[in-house]
C-alpha cells in the first residue's frame, strides 16, 4: 500500500458528490471513498469544494519593466492564494512581449518562481502600435510555446492588421484576444458614457466603441476563418452581438472580468480612481447581461485582468489615475457571490468558466482536467460556508489598488495545488513554490 | 457644511441661507469700509491649478473682506506645473496651516479627492473642476436673478431661465442646471445636439435645440462661453454657423419679453456666442454678475468658516 502525499477528506466535487481525493506524485490517486491507505497531510474537506484549479487567459505580471506594481513572483503568490494554476502574462510589459526574447524571459521567470505555470501571450503587434505584425512565428516557436496573441491596453484598431493577424495565427492554431475598443471613440475617456458621466463630468467611453470592434471582428474571424476571442466583454450590446455570432458557427469566445459582474458605474462618484478601469464599469442592466450570457455559456470563461498599479497612480485626481484593478485574489469569491449565490450557476459551470474552458482556448492541456484518476493534481478547495473580509494591506500583490477593500466576499480558498504540491494551504503561500 | 464642492450638497433653504448671507454682505461691500474682522487670523488659499483670474480676484477679495489672510497659489510657477501630485501639494497646505481650500482644477473631481482624503483637514471650496461644477458661480448667477426678477420671495418660482451653448463640457451649466431647478425656476438647455452629454434625460431641466423658440418665453438667457479648442473636434461646422444658430444677437434680443435679462458667467467672445450690441446693453446684467460674485464669495466662506448663515438684519 503505497503512502499519498495528501487525502482530502469529505469534500464535494463541482457536481456536490462527497470524495475522499489522494494525490500522489503529482497527479490524482485516487477519487471516492475507496481510499484506504495513508497519507502524510490530511485535508479536513468538510464544507469544501474542490474544483480543478483555476486557469486566467488575462493577467498583467507588469515585469519586465514595472516591477514596482508587481513581479512574476509576487503575481504568481496572489495567483495561489487565489486559487490559479495557471496565469497568462499580458504583453504590454516594457519591453513589450513582442519578441521570442521576452516572452521566453518571462516563462522562464515562471518557471523559476514556480507557483503556477505562466502563459506568455504574445503582442500581435510591434510595440502594440497596431502597425505591422510583431514576430509572431518566432513566439510561437519559441520555448514559451505562445497561442494566445494580444494587444491587450490597445485595441488592434486597423482592420487590415486585424485581418492579417487572424490568418496569419491559423498556422498553429493561435487565437487573436482582442480588447475590443475603438480609439477614435474613445480619446481621453474616463468612464462609462451615460447618466453618470453626464453628471460628473467625466468624459464618456461609449458602449458602442466596444461592440462596433466586436461586430467587426466576428465578421473578420468569420470571413478567414480563424479564431478569435474577446477580451473583457463588457456591454450587454457586445453579448448580443457574441450571441449572434455563436449562432452562426463563427469560431469566437469571449471573456468577462469579476468586476464587471460586480460593480457598476455609479461608483465613479466617489472619483475614487479605484474604480477607473479599462473598459469602464459600466450599467446594473449590462452587469445583469453579463451575468446571464456566463451562465448560458455566451460569454465563456471568465478572466480576471488583474491589473496592479503602485499608489501613486491611484492616489491622484480621477483623470490622471491609471486604468485597472486588482483581480486574482478575489475572482473566485466574486464568481460565488454573483453566479453561485444567485443562483445562476452551479460548481460544474464555475470550473468550466474557471478553468476547464480558458485552458481549453489557451491550450493548456496540462489545466482544466477533469477531476479523475490520473489527471494532473492541479486543484483548489474552497469553502464556500465561510466569508472574509478583503484588507488592501494584506493582499499579496505588489499592489494595493483592490475595489473590494472592506468588503465581506463569500468562499474562502484553504488549499492550491499545483503539480500536486501545495501551493497554497491556509493562508500560506508555499515558500519553495511547487518544486 | 464643512465643504462646497457641489450644488448637490446643499438643501434649498441651505442655498437660500447662503444668498440672504450675500444680500446682507452686500450692504457692507456698499458701505464706505468694505470689510469685517469675521475671519480674521483665518488663513484662505487660492490654489490654481488652471488659468482664471476672475475668479481667483474674486475669491481673494471676498476672503479679504472678511479680514482673512490669502495666499494665492496659482499652477504658474508654482509645483503643480512642475509635476507635483495634488497630494503633495494639499499636504504642504495642510503644513501652512490653511483653514480653507479654494481650489480651481481642470481635472473633475479634484475638490471633492481633496476633500475626501486624509491629506488635509481645512474646509474645500470647488472653485471649478473640469467639467464638473462651479458652485460659486450658480450661486451668484442665482443671486443675480433673484435681485432682478424675484417676485418677493426668497427663490425663483416661476422664472424661465435658459442656458445656451456648450452645456456638454459647461461646469457652469452643471451647476446651475441644479440651483436653478432647486429654487424652483424651470431650466430649459439649449444647443447643438453634439454639444449635450449623452445621459441628459434625467437633469432637471428640459432640451432644445431653437434657440428662436425658445427665447420669446424666457426671463434669464444665459450664454455660455464657447471654447477654442471646441472648433477643431468637429462639434459643429465651423464658428459662423455655431453663431448664426446659436449667438445671441440684437436680432434675437429684440424677441426676448420685457425685462427679461441677459448673462454670462465671462469671459466673452464677442461676436460668437453675444454679439457686442447684447453685452452692452441695458439687459445685460454680466458686470453685475462680477460685482454679485464677490458677495456670494463672501457669503459663501462666511457659511463654512464662521459657523452659519448670517441672521437677516443682524450686523
Amino acid at each position: 500500500m503505497t503512502t499519498a502525499d495528501f487525502l482530502i477528506k469529505g469534500a464535494s466535487l463541482p457536481d456536490g458528490k462527497k470524495a475522499d481525493i489522494s494525490i500522489s506524485n503529482g497527479v490524482i490517486a485516487s477519487v471516492g471513498s475507496g481510499f484506504k491507505g495513508e497519507a502524510h497531510t490530511v485535508i479536513d474537506g468538510k464544507d469544501c469544494v474542490v474544483l480543478p484549479g483555476l486557469v486566467d487567459l488575462h493577467t498583467h505580471l507588469r515585469e519586465p519593466g514595472r516591477e514596482d506594481a508587481e513581479t512574476v513572483l509576487s503575481g504568481s503568490s496572489a495567483g495561489v492564494k487565489g486559487g490559479f494554476t495557471a496565469v497568462s502574462a499580458m504583453a504590454n510589459t516594457s519591453p513589450v512581449a513582442d519578441t521570442a526574447g521576452v516572452v521566453e524571459q518571462v516563462y522562464r521567470l515562471g518557471q523559476e518562481a514556480g507557483l503556477l505555470d505562466v502563459f506568455p501571450i504574445g503582442a500581435v503587434t510591434q510595440g502594440l502600435k497596431g502597425e505591422s505584425l510583431s514576430e509572431i512565428g518566432a513566439m510561437a516557436d519559441s520555448v514559451a510555446r505562445v497561442r494566445v496573441f494580444s494587444d491587450d491596453g490597445n485595441c488592434v484598431s486597423d482592420p487590415l492588421v486585424m485581418r492579417r493577424a487572424l490568418e496569419y495565427i491559423k498556422k498553429f492554431g493561435g487565437v487573436i484576444a482582442q480588447h475590443a475598443q475603438d480609439p477614435r471613440m474613445t480619446i481621453g475617456s474616463q468612464m462609462n458614457e451615460g447618466e453618470i458621466s453626464a453628471r460628473l463630468g467625466l468624459k464618456g467611453w461609449p458602449a458602442v466603441a466596444e461592440e462596433a470592434i466586436i461586430a467587426r471582428d466576428v465578421l473578420l474571424a468569420d470571413h478567414v476563418k480563424s479564431r478569435l476571442h474577446i477580451c473583457h466583454l463588457t456591454t450587454a450590446g457586445g453579448v448580443e452581438i457574441i450571441r449572434w455570432a455563436k449562432a452562426r458557427g463563427i469560431d469566437v469566445t469571449a471573456e468577462v472580468t469579476p468586476h464587471h459582474l460586480l460593480l457598476t458605474d455609479d461608483l465613479a462618484s466617489s472619483y475614487d480612481p479605484v474604480y477607473k478601469v479599462n473598459p469602464p464599469l459600466r450599467t446594473e442592466s449590462d452587469v445583469h447581461a453579463l451575468r446571464e450570457a456566463l451562465a448560458d455559456g455566451t460569454i465563456d470563461i471568465v478572466a480576471t485582468d488583474h491589473a496592479p498599479h503602485p499608489t501613486e497612480s491611484k492616489e491622484c485626481e480621477w483623470q490622471e489615475a491609471a486604468f485597472g484593478m486588482l483581480g486574482l485574489e478575489t475572482a473566485l469569491s466574486i464568481v460565488q457571490k454573483t453566479m453561485i449565490d444567485t443562483g445562476l450557476m452551479n460548481w460544474v459551470q464555475v470550473a468550466d468558466r474557471m478553468s476547464i474552458a480558458p485552458a481549453r482556448i489557451g491550450g493548456y492541456e496540462k489545466h482544466g482536467q477533469p477531476l479523475v484518476v490520473g489527471s494532473i493534481a492541479n486543484l483548489v478547495v474552497i469553502n464556500p460556508t465561510k466569508k472574509w473580509t478583503v484588507d488592501r494591506d494584506l493582499v499579496l500583490s505588489k499592489s494595493s489598488n483592490t475595489p473590494y477593500h472592506g468588503h465581506e466576499l463569500p468562499g474562502v480558498i484553504t488549499h492550491t495545488f499545483f503539480k500536486g504540491k501545495a501551493t497554497y494551504s491556509n493562508g500560506i503561500v508555499s515558500s519553495t513554490g511547487g518544486k | 457644511m464643512k465643504h462646497l464642492l457641489s450644488i448637490s450638497d446643499l438643501s434649498k433653504p441651505e442655498a437660500i441661507s447662503i444668498l440672504d448671507t450675500a444680500t446682507e454682505l452686500a450692504r457692507v461691500s456698499d458701505g464706505a469700509v468694505k470689510k469685517l474682522p469675521t475671519l480674521r487670523g483665518r488663513t484662505i488659499v487660492n490654489l490654481f491649478a488652471e488659468d482664471s483670474t476672475r475668479t481667483r480676484i474674486s475669491f481673494e477679495a471676498a476672503a479679504k473682506r472678511l479680514s482673512a489672510d490669502v495666499i494665492n497659489f496659482s499652477a504658474k510657477g508654482s509645483s503643480v506645473s512642475k509635476g507635483e501630485s495634488l497630494k503633495d501639494t494639499a499636504m504642504t497646505l495642510q503644513a501652512m496651516g490653511a483653514d480653507a481650500v479654494v481650489i480651481r482644477h481642470p481635472a473633475s473631481g479634484a475638490a471633492q479627492r481633496l476633500a475626501d482624503s486624509e491629506w488635509m483637514s481645512g474646509s474645500v471650496v470647488n472653485a471649478g473642476d473640469g467639467t464638473h461644477e462651479h458652485p460659486s458661480q450658480a450661486l451668484l448667477d442665482a443671486f443675480t436673478i433673484r435681485k432682478h426678477l424675484g417676485m418677493g420671495g426668497s427663490d425663483l418660482s416661476g422664472l424661465n431661465v435658459a442656458i445656451v451653448g456648450d452645456i456638454l463640457h459647461s461646469r457652469v451649466a452643471r451647476s446651475n442646471v441644479l440651483l436653478l431647478s432647486m429654487l424652483g425656476a424651470k431650466v430649459t438647455l439649449v444647443a447643438p445636439p453634439t454639444l449635450l452629454p449623452v445621459g441628459i434625460q434625467n437633469w432637471p431641466a428640459t432640451v432644445s435645440y431653437d434657440f428662436d423658440a425658445v427665447i420669446p418665453h424666457v426671463d434669464v438667457v444665459m450664454m455660455l462661453r464657447v471654447q477654442q479648442e471646441r472648433m477643431s473636434d468637429l462639434f459643429f461646422p465651423n464658428a459662423r454657423e455655431y453663431s448664426r444658430y446659436f449667438g445671441l444677437n440684437g436680432e434675437r434680443m429684440a424677441n426676448m419679453k420685457s425685462g427679461a435679462i441677459v448673462m454670462h458667467p465671462g469671459p466673452m467672445n464677442r461676436g460668437l456666442e453675444i454679439s457686442a450690441e447684447v453685452a452692452d446693453s441695458a439687459r445685460s446684467v454680466i458686470t453685475e454678475q462680477v460685482t454679485n460674485g464677490v458677495s456670494v464669495r463672501m457669503a459663501i466662506l462666511y457659511v463654512l468658516l464662521a459657523g452659519g448663515a448670517l441672521e437677516v438684519g443682524s450686523n
